[in-house]
């Protein structure tokens, strides 16, 4: 058996597509336009700008990834919206134009994406583009309100106004990345949007409040503010960075692990993976969200676990075509193998009603378990191979059990998910 | 930041440390209030302030996140310390740290709150100290005092971090070898913990330095930062234990396919982790190395269940179907994001020190470390464990097998040590395993990693383990 090298899964997130080209447009105009102006009229205040630019920098080259692929610069987003912010540094009052803020900002993050550039990783332009809209919104709503005396002399009325304006900014950011993302992943915008506030608002939180802290601090300290305040903005990352990776290497085990039935030859290979991506774009078709899919994935690279109880394998591995009893036996076992970790009941939920028809005397199979059952038989009916015939025959069959074994809609959406991988159809 | 320790049970050297700091901290709280520094701070602000730091200390204190295990916390305490160091000097610092007596921590002894408190109290009075010694002025910084306030606060923050890890790792050191071993654990987190230490200690300053423009209010925004970072040091500590959990479970699905072999994976892990200690591997290589270990058999799945179970010698093609699972627990494994060590270790469990191992046959120093370790960890729970054609050995007839080989097999550096190793922590045979009557037509009637019964073949010309 040879090692089967995976198709580089091309991460949909970087490959453009209409709303990305929109907002790579936006915020590529108001680039030419703030640095266009700002070269025009000159900077105002060039040390504190060249600070800031340099922390924004700093920011973006310490970029750390999320769960879900996404991506965020938390000192460098704080740095940004603490320079569109900032009232006094130090003895002097702050002047910098809105313009000139996103000047600053995108010169830095361009800057600071540089080296990732260099190492031959991901530029992540969509990612910036929406750092620098938020960060141009919240510039554009405070800097004239800078000007107003009022403001600085009342602290309290100043720390509102910025954490309301901020909560407005970091709203339309996560609006912009989950149109993003529920265009990319051809997931639905409420639900993606809903998984985006939900993975971001700690990190975003912190950062809020870092802002707050940066504008307020360079009244009382001056730049120094900038340098001292890098140190919780740099706890908070390194914390995120291990949560994340992690996340990253217990999935990356679960599924090269959920190979070793293929290598002990109780399945086909590659089957467990494929269940696993179908299962979860046949999810995100109906709607779920992020942290049920992760459940989905597992539950669908796992499914076939309790076969390691079989004494031999299954000829061919197909379980859709072994008895009720054998399918049960293989549902249970599985589901016991992932009981014993602990952690992932509900994993092991979905497992062990993998094989309970859709109609039963039983109660109804959790969403998660009905879809396994499609995505299992589908792929045991055509395998790896991307015929179109038998792609078509394969979802025939299933429709032809939906009265009875499959539902209706988890087919469904199984036949629109694969209808997309076949585009010509007719 | 800062660690607080529970103790467990004490020895009575740990009684005796835990004495003398207690009687240091005491000493010295004592005696500046005995002799009061003349403070150039009003006393009605001084005492206004020590309360609201004091209250900022325990609520940091009273909800630390775990970090490896229930016998270490981390919280970001140390932040109001400093910040007291800078409005209150060192007497006010080390009354802040002080309260941690009152820490509203669940599960905490007398003794555990007594040294943690101890140990603040030093802490925050050597920071003080320190900050007063390299030039700091004591009260609120206005804005004339940046920069020139960093240099002494940077060095009192040095201060508190050294005192504080200082005392702490002391009575670690002191305490019986689980929890001994546990401060081998917190080792892997040290970097993070280093730079939450500084990242925290700053806050301190910057807490201090809104004092002026927003009192108290400075303290609830830098909170947020804080205790974000502590939701996801939280979610990463639950991640890993949620991690090592699943694969311990994956890995023992592998094993259900014989019946003997239960439990295998886990004790190789914890050996090879036990041995790796031993020889003083970095922490990181050691937490590399239990996953190796727990690993290190799952190619086994790839060998037919017929040739695991054979009874009578294989032939040449059921030898190399054998020799190959280290091949195929590569293949299998290559996809995790391990270091690449680990990945060395498993692909070279079963090579040998004279170059008759297999896959590759590689001898001596040619053999990854981590593989060395592993193949002493493996043998020696094969041995110790009951086969379907031998009962388990006891564990000083297991360490004289593994002498025997030490040099031909095994690494002989490797085996002292994991002797050693054994001495020190001790180790837990399997219980002898009853065969239940479901499993008794389908086991194992061969281990290849059982050095004292070498696989056998039905022509003897390939160099079969150990004969």
């Amino acid at each position: 058996m040879t090692i089967q090298q995976r198709p580089a899964r091309q991460p949909s997130w970087q490959s453009l597509d209409s709303g990305q080209l929109l907002l790579l447009a936006a915020a590529g105009m108001l680039l030419v336009a703030a640095v266009a102006q700002t070269a025009a009229v000159g900077l105002t205040q060039a040390r504190a700008a060249v600070a800031f630019g340099a922390l924004i920098a700093f920011g973006e080259l310490l970029r750390l990834s999320l769960p879900g692929d996404r991506e965020a610069a938390p000192i460098g987003s704080a740095g940004a919206f603490g320079y569109a912010l900032v009232l006094q540094i130090g003895f002097t009052q702050a002047r910098q134009p809105a313009l000139q803020v996103v000047a600053v900002a995108a010169i830095g993050m361009i800057v600071g994406a540089l080296p990732h550039l260099a190492a031959g990783r991901p530029a992540g332009v969509a990612g910036m583009a929406a750092r620098l809209l938020a960060v141009a919104i919240v510039a554009f709503a405070f800097r004239p309100l800078a000007d107003i005396t009022m403001l600085s002399a009342r602290v309290w009325v100043a720390i509102a106004v910025m954490a309301g304006l901020l909560v407005v900014g970091w709203f339309a950011e996560c609006v912009i990345r989950a149109l993003i993302r529920a265009d990319a992943l051809r997931a639905k915008f409420m639900v993606a949007l809903v998984d985006e506030i939900r993975v971001q608002w700690q990190l975003g939180a912190a950062v809020g409040a870092c802002a707050i802290l940066i504008a307020l601090a360079a009244d009382e300290m001056g730049l120094v503010a900038l340098a001292i305040l890098i140190a919780p903005l740099l706890v908070t990352q390194v914390a995120f960075r291990r949560y994340a990776g992690i996340r990253s290497t217990y999935l990356q085990t679960v599924r090269a692990l959920a190979r070793v039935t293929e290598v002990g030859g109780y399945t086909e290979d590659g089957h467990s993976r494929r269940v696993g991506t179908l299962a979860v774009a046949v999810g995100r078709e109906l709607g779920m969200n992020e942290p049920d899919l992760l459940e989905l994935e597992y539950a669908a690279l796992m499914h076939d676990i309790g076969q390691l109880s079989l004494t031999d394998p299954i000829p061919g591995g197909a379980t859709v075509l072994v008895s009720p009893e054998d399918q049960r036996r293989i549902a249970e076992l599985g589901a016991g193998v992932i009981q014993q970790a602990g952690v992932l009941d509900r994993v092991a939920e979905i497992v062990r009603c993998q094989d309970r028809p859709w109609r039963g005397p039983e109660p109804a199979p959790p969403l998660g378990s009905r879809i396994i059952r499609a995505a299992n038989a589908f792929d045991d009916l055509v395998g790896g191979s991307a015929d179109r015939d038998r792609t078509t025959a394969a979802l025939e069959r299933l429709r032809i059990d939906t009265v009875a074994h499959y539902d209706p809609q988890v087919v469904a959406a199984l036949s629109k998910v694969t209808d997309r991988r076949h585009p010509g159809r007719l | 930041m800062t660690q607080g320790g529970s103790l467990g049970r004490l020895s009575r050297a740990a009684w005796l440390y835990l004495a003398a700091v207690l009687a240091a901290a005491a000493g010295l709280l004592a005696g500046s209030l005995y002799v009061h520094p003349r403070l150039d701070l009003d006393f009605g602000p001084w005492v206004s302030t020590l309360l609201v730091l004091a209250i900022l200390f325990l609520v940091c204190d009273s909800t630390p996140t775990t970090l490896t295990s229930r016998q270490s916390a981390w919280s970001p305490s140390s932040s109001a310390t400093l910040a007291a160091v800078v409005m209150l000097g060192p007497l006010g610092a080390a009354l802040v740290g002080a309260t941690s007596l009152l820490s509203m921590r669940r599960g905490l002894y007398v003794a555990h709150r007594a040294f943690n408190a101890a140990m603040y109290t030093l802490s925050a009075f050597a920071a003080g100290a320190t900050y007063l010694a390299f030039g700091g002025t004591l009260g609120v910084p206005t804005k004339l005092s940046f920069p020139g306030i960093i240099a002494p606060f940077a060095a009192a923050a040095a201060a508190h971090v050294i005192v504080n890890h200082g005392l702490l790792s002391g009575m670690l050191l002191l305490l019986p070898p689980p929890e001994s071993a546990r401060r081998a654990r917190l080792d892997v987190h040290l970097p993070l913990l280093l730079v939450s230490d500084l990242g925290y200690a700053t806050l301190g300053l910057l807490i201090a330095a809104l004092w002026s423009l927003v009192n108290l209010f400075a303290t609830v925004l830098v909170l947020i930062p804080l205790f974000v970072a502590r939701w996801a040091i939280g979610q990463f500590a639950a991640q890993e234990r949620a991690y090592g959990a699943t694969m311990a479970a994956l890995c023992q699905a592998v094993e259900t396919k014989d019946f003997y072999t239960r439990g295998h994976s886990e004790r190789v892990s914890k050996g090879a982790a036990m041995l790796a200690r031993q020889v003083g591997m970095h922490a990181e290589r050691v937490e590399a190395i239990r996953y190796a270990g727990m690993l290190h058999d799952v190619g086994k799945l790839g060998v037919p269940t017929k040739v695991l179970q054979k009874t009578g010698p294989l032939t040449e093609e059921e030898l190399a179907a054998i020799q190959l699972h280290p091949m195929r627990g590569l293949e299998i494994v290559r996809q995790i994001g391990f270091l690449e060590e680990a990945l060395a270790g498993i692909m070279h469990h079963h090579e040998r020190m004279d170059g008759k191992g297999y896959p590759l046959g590689l001898a001596a120093g040619e053999i990854p470390e981590f593989a060395r370790v592993i193949a002493v960890a493996d043998a020696f729970d094969s041995m110790t464990s009951t086969r379907s054609y031998r009962g388990a050995r006891r564990i000083d007839e297991a360490v004289a097998e593994l002498r025997k080989w030490s040099g031909t097999q095994f690494d002989p550096v490797m085996v002292d040590a994991f002797v050693m190793a054994l001495e020190r922590e001790g180790w837990d045979r399997p219980h002898p395993a009853v065969v239940p009557p479901e499993f008794a037509g389908g086991m194992a009637a061969q281990d290849h990693d059982d050095p004292t019964a070498p696989l056998r073949v039905v022509e003897n010309r390939l160099p079969a383990g150990g004969s």
